[in-house]
């Protein structure tokens, strides 16, 4: 008995030795040497492999960076300007200030604005229905809402609100990674600076119909109808295929095109409610002023031919 | 011409076959009423009572799990837990006690199939996972067969060995075969089902009645069975032809033991079957393969469910190379060219 | 390669199902359907560039008027289906479920182009030249009809180097329900044989075999007994099986051969057209007539009549459901084709295109998918793919977006049958998913 014990005990520690030193012996034989670099600041992403920065992962962007002889092309987005500063330390690179970017949705027909004409019972992908025909609803252009940007999205900052039907992003999760931009097959999420104060003005509406044909299907589609860019001091606002866009570098959040559009299809986001009422109520006093004018001329004119 | 109501889009086919997953898996159950009734004959009640009870437990293990621990809904119904139920009672003595059974249950749906994500994913057939599991940790129980005594007979009836269990008793204490097949049961009795066995493994006849029907229903195809029964009968047969003392008829491997059972309802198993022709005819071929080296070399005198686990591990790989023809490869897609190259 | 005339039926000898057939208009003679008040004719209703708009908003156009012309090769010319005026021009909703271009002609009177000939007799000579052919194909806007609408003067014109010996002409229609090119072996026997043989000419092939599932024994019948007075012509019954009428498969079935992965059946040395494209064709070429009207089923269960018609290109859907006795109350789903690869429809006004081969109403109950379950590994749908590829590995493949690894798998091969999401027992929605994963590898083919 004792001998089976202490045979047992050997012929396994020995085995166990053997074992060892094979392993020992080839990990020094196929030891892959590189840069510890690469290492140190892949540590210091986020390791989310979300793909934001568009390489496959956070090591293969470590890589790229390590590789890199300056940071301008490169960015993270999920970690932002702190990350690539750290990573620029590494490096003993100048690291290079991004703006932050956010996922905006350009659809704002909801359930309510935008009726069904057909019941979609394909599988739930908005690829697929998007392949197969042109919507549910009237509109070619507007969301599908069946959730792929909620789908793809790694940091649970994307969800379709089962209210509307329209995905809503929530903004402090959402890292601007840019997954639910390529997954939309319809194209309505885009990424937008984060914007000053948070603050972002842009047209929900993609959709490049005619005006009437337009709303006949939604009724908060952007006609086209060029109001507000008449508004607009800034020339930011420009119409092409019967649809406004803004662009973002020119916009100065005044805000004022926001209460001229009769579709409300224009978006005002974390803008104060005070500074839109206050807008409106100039507009309508303007309005008053011009009616009045306008009264005074007629009256004036009717004087003068009497 | 009214409108009202919306019309349904959705992408092409818009038709769909009526067999669905309930409706296959009740055939299934159906397909195994004919080696009930003969073991009900030859056990009495009791083959009934295992049988409701190893449902009831898998059934109960599966809702009990999927709704307290996994927090899923219940997909109790599309039928696969009565399944795994039925067949994991008919690889079990009819004597076998309750407790034993419970544990057999709750191992094949708790661990061979809920643990690796319910009914689709698991690799290994739960039935036998629950089976072998059993046979390990319950040799006495799992091996002492009450002897068939026709229906009137008492619950109470002497234990005695299964065919194989004569032969591999004997074999060890030196007999030839001949010798020990003198007092085996003869073929048309192991054919119709009256020699000793788990529950329901007797019958060839009643589990060929079974295969028929669910061939006939186009529950399962030919190959798998064919192939296991074909490749018993030649691996045992070879050896046969070596020494004929020594080792046993084919026929008497493919009628006894549970190869009948194992090739019918067991290795049939959609989810832990080849999906291709090919790839479930070389399934079938492996489990014959080991089924007569465990019987003939190995401890057990039943090799069976582990031929059937093993070739479990085998099937990724198997779906991996075991392609079918792909239309537009191969010589026929070839012919005009090479003729053509001719004539030029 | 010999084709036997005999009884023996052929088939393909990989997979396929067999659906219901439920040919519930089999019977029904066809009748021409009332010409509409205002057609929509799409100006891309075939495969290839959309045609280029001759006309304007406003002028005056015949019956079988040129009002589209072709687009570089692969493309076709569209005529007027009616004679008026042309209305708004403008992309419009069609039975694709995407807005196109399409041109709207409101009808004044039944005045057709001068050039045609529209008197019924048989016309048996063939006087033109191969060449003739199939410029007169091209300049009638022939497109293939069985569902595809590939251009049919492309598929006349036999790229260098290839050789053809045998054409098929594809009567098979296995879709269920779709009696169109039935009717029309029935009822024009002679022409689609006179049209075989101006195809023959085409091509210059020798041998050409009609192809006939046995579902339509009297259409076998009667072709065959029409055969004497046509050299060449041989009738091949075909055992009942979805999707025979498949190009690949067909020629699997007939002669045997498998057009290589990725290659086009003038590979193998055969061509393939559908009887509506060879009655078409022979329109086009004996009688001047420019592809106008088809042969459409419509067809459902609980529709009251379930008919033929013959339809000008371009009538509303929602007219021939009218005539075939309005939409039933408990109608669900509309497809244009047939139920395996038809499309459905959302809005009754599209119009009927050139390959709009049937109209099938589909009620409410049977409309709706089935709850989804777990794929169990089965292997029925490997079982039924006539490409003997792996359907339920292709759509989980395809639903993580592995493009690399499904083009290995061969995906590209999918023809889009649905045997797979038929069959499978599971209700996996097979087939949507292998779209997805065939368009995605298509998009990393073109980038």
């Amino acid at each position: 008995m004792n001998e089976t014990v202490i045979s047992t005990i050997l012929i396994l520690t020995s085995l166990g030795i053997v074992a060892a030193i094979i392993l020992y012996l080839v990990s020094k034989r196929f030891y892959v040497k590189e840069d510890p670099r690469i290492a140190e600041v892949e540590e210091a992403l986020p390791a989310t492999n979300c793909g934001g920065c568009g390489q496959p992962g956070c090591r293969a962007f470590a890589e790229a960076l390590v590789k890199a002889s300056d940071l301008s092309e490169l960015h993270c987005p999920v970690g932002g300007n702190e990350v690539m500063k750290e990573v620029a330390d590494i490096l003993g690179l100048e690291a290079v200030e991004k703006d932050p970017y956010i996922a905006v949705v350009r659809c704002s027909g909801s359930f309510e604005h935008r009726k069904k004409t057909n019941i979609y019972d394909g599988s739930a992908s908005c690829t697929i229905a998007a392949e197969l025909y042109s919507g549910d609803t009237g509109c070619a252009y507007g969301c599908l809402g069946l959730g792929e940007c909620e789908d793809v999205c790694d940091f649970d900052a994307i969800h379709i609100n089962p209210i509307t039907g329209l995905p809503v992003v929530i903004e402090d999760k959402c890292t601007a990674c840019n997954a639910c931009v390529t997954a939309c097959p319809k194209d309505i999420i885009e990424l937008w600076p984060v914007g000053r104060k948070s603050q972002r003005i842009y047209v929900a509406c993609i959709n490049e119909d005619k005006g009437g044909t337009a709303r006949k299907s939604c009724s908060v589609a952007c006609s086209g109808c060029s109001k507000c860019m008449e508004e607009c001091g800034y020339d930011a606002i420009s119409i092409s295929n019967n649809l406004a866009s803004i662009d973002f570098e020119k916009c100065k959040l005044c805000a004022k095109c926001v209460g001229v559009c009769d579709a409300q299809s224009i978006i005002a986001d974390n803008i104060p409610i005070a500074r839109l009422e206050k807008l409106e109520a100039k507009r309508q006093r303007e309005a008053e002023k011009k009616k009045l004018e306008a009264q005074k001329a007629k009256e004036a004119a009717k004087a003068a031919k009497a | 011409m009214s409108q009202s109501t919306l019309l349904t889009v959705s992408p092409s086919p818009h038709v769909h076959t009526q067999l669905t997953v309930k409706q296959i898996m009740w055939r299934v159950v159906i397909a195994m009423v004919p080696a009930l009734l003969i073991s009900l004959y030859n056990f009495g009640i009791s083959a009934l009572l295992i049988t409701m009870m190893a449902i009831l437990f898998c059934a109960l293990t599966e809702y009990l799990i999927v709704k307290y621990l996994l927090h899923q809904e219940v997909t109790l119904f599309d039928g696969s837990a009565v399944i795994t139920g039925a067949l994991l009672a008919f690889n079990v003595p009819t004597n076998l006690p309750i407790y034993i059974l419970l544990v057999g249950s709750v191992v094949a749906v708790g661990i061979g199939k809920l643990s690796f994500g319910g009914l689709g994913n698991n690799p290994f057939n739960p039935a036998l996972v629950g089976r072998v599991f059993l046979l390990i940790s319950f040799p006495v129980e799992m091996t002492s067969w009450p002897v068939p005594g026709g229906l009137l007979s008492g619950i109470d009836a002497v234990t005695g060995a299964t065919p194989l269990g004569l032969l591999k008793d004997g074999l060890r204490s030196g007999l030839a075969v001949p010798e020990i097949m003198s007092e085996a049961p003869g073929y048309l009795s192991m054919f119709i089902g009256t020699q000793a066995g788990s529950l329901g493994e007797m019958s060839s006849l009643a589990l060929l009645i079974g295969l028929i029907f669910m061939l006939q229903q186009k529950v399962i195809t030919w190959h798998v069975p064919v192939a296991v029964i074909a490749s018993v009968f030649a691996f045992s047969g070879l050896f046969w032809l070596i020494d004929p003392t020594q080792y046993a008829d084919p026929i008497f491997h493919v009628l006894s033991g549970g190869v009948m059972l194992g090739a019918i309802f067991m290795a049939t198993d959609y989810v832990t079957s080849p999906v291709s022709h090919r790839g479930m005819l070389i399934f079938g071929l492996g489990i014959g393969f080991f089924t007569v080296l465990i019987r003939l070399f190995g401890g057990y005198p039943e090799g069976i469910s582990f031929a059937i686990l093993i070739m479990n591990a085998f099937v990724p790989l198997i779906n991996k190379y075991a392609k079918q023809h792909r239309y537009g490869t191969g010589r026929k897609a070839a012919f005009e060219v090479s003729e053509k190259e001719l004539v030029h | 390669m010999s084709i036997n005339l005999g009884n023996t039926l052929k088939t393909f000898h990989q997979g396929g199902i067999h659906p219901d057939d439920a040919k519930l208009s089999a019977d029904a003679a066809i009748k021409p359907l009332p010409t509409p008040k205002i057609v929509t004719i799409p100006i891309a209703q075939h495969i290839g560039k959309p045609a280029k708009i001759l006309v304007q908003r406003g002028d005056m156009v015949k019956a079988g008027q040129i009002i589209a012309t072709h687009e570089g090769f692969v493309s076709a010319n569209i005529h007027s289906s009616v004679c008026g005026k042309v209305g708004v021009i403008d992309e419009m909703m069609d039975s694709t479920g995407f807005k196109h271009t399409a041109i709207t002609v409101r009808v004044k009177g039944d005045d057709w182009a001068e050039e045609i000939d529209l008197s019924k007799d048989l016309n048996r000579s063939i006087n033109d030249s191969a060449k003739e052919i199939v410029e007169k194909i091209m300049a009638a806007g022939v497109v293939g009809m069985g569902g595809a609408a590939f251009p049919s003067h492309v598929k006349l014109s036999v790229p260098e180097g290839k050789q053809v010996d045998h054409l098929l002409i594809n009567g098979v229609e296995c879709e269920p329900f779709l009696t169109a090119d039935h009717r029309l072996m029935l009822e024009r026997p002679e022409e689609i044989l006179v049209g075989t043989q101006i195809l023959m000419r085409a091509l210059g092939v020798k041998k050409a075999v009609i192809c006939i599932e046995d579902n339509k024994h009297d259409a076998i019948d009667l072709m065959s007994s029409k055969l004497e007075d046509y050299e060449g012509i041989s009738v091949q019954g075909l055992q009942v099986k979805y999707p025979q009428g498949g190009e690949k498969q067909l020629i699997q079935a007939v002669l045997d051969r498998e057009v290589p992965s990725g290659g086009l059946p003038v590979d193998v040395g055969a061509i393939v057209h559908n009887v509506g494209t060879t009655y078409a064709v022979y329109q086009a070429v004996q009688k001047n007539k420019p592809l106008v009207e088809r042969v459409v089923t419509v067809t459902g269960r609980s529709l009251e009549t379930p008919s033929n018609f013959l339809v000008r290109i371009g009538t509303p859907v929602v007219n021939l459901i009218a005539e075939a006795g309005g939409l039933p109350e408990q109608a669900g789903k509309v497809v244009s084709g047939g139920p395996m690869m038809g499309k459905a429809i959302a809005d009754l006004n599209v119009p009927i295109a050139k390959a709009t081969s049937g109209i099938l109403i589909i009620d409410e109950e049977e409309s709706k998918r089935e709850q989804e379950y777990n794929c169990l590994h089965c292997g029925k749908c490997v079982e039924v793919c006539p490409i003997g590829l792996e359907p339920y590995y292709l759509m989980l493949l395809a639903k993580n977006h592995k493009t690399s690894e499904t083009s290995q798998e061969h995906i590209l091969d999918c023809m889009e049958c649905g045997s797979c999401s038929w069959v499978c027992p599971s209700n996996r929605p097979i087939l949507d998913y292998i779209r997805l994963g065939k368009s995605e590898v298509k998009k990393t083919q073109t980038a």
